[in-house]
């Protein structure tokens, strides 16, 4: 399979492209995502490509719009619902969390939603409280939804075409910060598992989880700790429901570490869960240091771009974080 | 010119089969939902539930028409709805006591029975919330070139969530075939339509969605099978939606905590004696389909039917406790 450079966005389009040509049951909703081409240029030129039948832009009504994706999910069509930024999603929570979630359960099995709900979030814009949420968790704590979050290109494809071969509703959150990065992406069709993270960087000394921008600060923060010869193991966390229990206790018994990193508000998130699932487990008794959480502010996102910035965990604050962990100062 | 034709809508357009069996379910709805509230009454069914006693020419009349393609979403008040697009009143009754046969395996109970198979979308436990579903199943319908049509039943206290206007104006705007009824019995919980809606009546709110909108006696079975003919053929000339209102009334209160204090008996009694069931056999006797004594073996069949499925779902197995998580997710 040939691999190219082509941003996230354009390996999101593709993934879309390829399923409108592969399924015709396939049909694309959201506010602004034909002629605009999405207010992130995710959807751009696809309208011109497929026609307004196939990709339609809805009225700025997210409940109803999010309602009518999981009504036609649960009759024949695999909608693909853009939110313009996730934080939207709070309109729309009766239909995701009360309908689509559960429909399958309350209908004892005879029931299928096949809906994708796309939901571009994360700060660092400049757009302050309403547009920069980082709402994974929410979504997490539902049973019946499934929740990814792609760090890279390549998974930002996958995690898409993975998510509408699933016949239960997908949320796939988007850093808008990592739009325009570009990586190596396989051409044509493929699947990233959902529920499966992968080890970005092996490293003997601490094990940093993360996703999405946090996941490229991780990293960045690891190799300068390497310079002074600390090797953290960094993972990128890739799907928060259902969660890869496995990869994440087998690299806390082999670093004896654990610190993780998300933009999320810090209490009651990701951070909280991933924390409990190792201190319940057998990696409990592996651990050299208290396992340490870097989250967001108990703040909303704020507009001044330095309150911005200290809203949510940067990379030097990562480095210095993870170097007190392995030199044993926390 | 031959003398025009002034027999009801209803026995000029269906066949006389079609108006016994259209008597028999509404027997069967209001038989059952007796059945239930006396299983309730027993402690063979836990939690709660919403009568539609009184309101079964609305829940019949809506459903004569359509086939199994055809697609309904309900309310909570969802049990006459099913009976009326065809469900086996056995697998209703072991859903409500919780059973593994019950067409929800016992997981959803009285505000989630469905029968997706038979294009029942499934009752709702939230006010409003099946109204953007049902327009999302006639978009599938019309993307997919399929000629069903979708019901979508709501009350009066639906028509004032954000979720009736923004559902109302996408199907408008893709003119999509859906029917919107909203069955208007007066009050949503204790508060009264005319309380908490600003418009005199709630089909007036069509025109701001550019669709059809009529109000008309729900208790009248041939009103109501009338407006909704004509709102079906619209909807499949690819027209798009209708609003219609049906005027009915629920005898029992909104669950099984309501203790009236917001109707007075005088109204209750007045509603009693337009009931719909009384008004429909009495107008089929009248022109002729049945006579009484076919009308009483429909009456009596239907309760029969009712002590079968309170027997099959007393006698079904319950889930096992281990399945708690199963369905949550489709199984691989």
């Amino acid at each position: 399979m040939t691999t190219r450079e082509i941003s996230y966005s354009e390996a999101i389009r593709e993934a879309m492209a390829i399923a409108l040509d592969s399924d015709p049951a396939v049909i694309l909703m959201g506010e602004d995502i034909g002629t605009y081409g999405g207010a992130f240029q995710v959807t751009l030129d696809l309208i011109d490509r497929y026609g307004p039948e196939r990709v339609m832009d809805t009225p700025i009504s997210e409940l109803g719009g999010a309602g009518v994706a999981v009504g036609a999910a649960l009759t024949g069509l695999k909608p693909i619902f853009e939110f313009q930024f996730s934080d939207f999603a709070a309109l729309a929570m009766e239909q995701i969390v009360n309908q689509a979630a559960k429909l399958r359960y309350m209908l004892g099995g005879e029931a299928s939603v096949p809906v994708v709900f796309r939901m571009p979030a994360g700060s660092g814009t400049g757009a302050a409280a309403q547009h920069s949420q980082s709402l994974e968790a929410w979504f997490g704590h539902v049973p019946g939804l499934k929740v990814v979050q792609p760090s890279t290109p390549e998974d930002a494809k996958g995690l898409l075409l993975a998510a509408l071969a699933d016949p239960d509703p997908v949320l796939i959150f988007e850093h808008k910060l990592l739009y325009k990065m570009k990586g190596p992406v396989p051409e044509g069709a493929y699947t990233t598992p959902i529920g499966k993270a992968r080890i970005a960087r092996a490293g003997r000394d601490v094990t940093i989880v993360a996703g999405a921008i946090m996941l490229h600060r991780a990293l960045e923060a690891a190799e300068k700790l390497a310079a002074e010869g600390i090797d953290a193991e960094v993972i990128d966390l890739r799907s928060i429901r259902p969660i890869d229990h496995e990869t994440i206790l087998a690299s806390v018994r082999r670093t004896g570490r654990l610190m993780v990193v998300y933009e999320g508000v810090k209490s009651y998130g990701v951070g909280a869960e991933i924390s409990a699932m190792v201190a319940e487990s057998d990696a409990f008794d592996y651990l050299e240091a208290p396992i340490l959480r870097l989250g967001g502010a108990e703040a909303p996102i704020p507009y001044n771009p330095d309150l911005e910035r200290v809203a949510v965990p940067q990379t030097d604050g990562i480095e210095a974080a993870a170097r007190s962990l392995v030199r044993g100062e926390v | 010119m031959a003398d025009p034709d002034n027999r009801p809508f209803a026995i000029r357009q269906y066949a006389p089969d079609q108006l016994r069996e259209a008597l028999r379910r509404m027997y069967l709805i209001r038989r059952f939902e007796e059945g239930a509230e006396q299983s309730y009454m027993r402690g063979l069914i836990h939690g709660t539930m919403h009568l539609s006693i009184g309101q079964e020419a609305s829940a019949m009349a809506s459903c004569i028409e359509l086939s199994d393609q055809d697609k309904i979403t309900s309310t909570h008040r969802g049990h006459g709805h099913c009976i009326a697009k065809g469900a086996d009143v056995g697998r209703m009754f072991a859903e409500f006591f919780g059973k593994e046969t019950g067409y929800c395996h016992g997981r959803g109970g009285s505000m989630h029975i469905a029968d997706v198979k038979t294009g029942n979308l499934g009752a709702n436990g939230i006010v409003g919330g099946g109204i953007p579903i049902a327009v999302g199943a006639a978009l599938s319908a019309k993307k997919l070139g399929r000629p069903d049509v979708t019901i979508c039943f709501f009350g009066d206290g639906a028509n004032n969530e954000g979720a009736f206007h923004e559902a109302l104006n996408m199907a408008a705007i893709w003119k999509l075939p859906v029917i919107f009824i909203c069955e208007n019995n007066k009050y949503g919980m204790s508060t009264p339509a005319a309380y908490a809606t600003a418009v005199p009546n709630i089909a007036d709110r069509a025109a701001a969605y550019a669709m059809p909108g009529v109000t008309v006696d729900g208790n009248d079975f041939s009103a109501v099978a009338e407006a909704v003919h004509n709102a079906i053929a619209r909807a499949r000339a690819g027209e798009g939606p209708s609003l219609i209102e049906n005027l009915t009334y629920r005898w029992r209160g909104h669950s099984k905590s309501d203790r009236n204090r917001y109707r007075t008996k005088e109204e209750i009694e007045d509603w009693i004696a337009k009931d719909p069931i009384l008004r429909f056999r009495a107008e089929l006797i009248t022109h002729g389909i049945l006579d009484e004594a076919e009308a009483g073996a429909i009456e009596a069949a239907a309760a029969e039917a009712v002590e079968q499925g309170i027997e099959f779902a007393k006698q079904s197995p319950a889930p096992s406790v281990t399945d708690v998580t199963r369905y949550v997710y489709a199984e691989a």
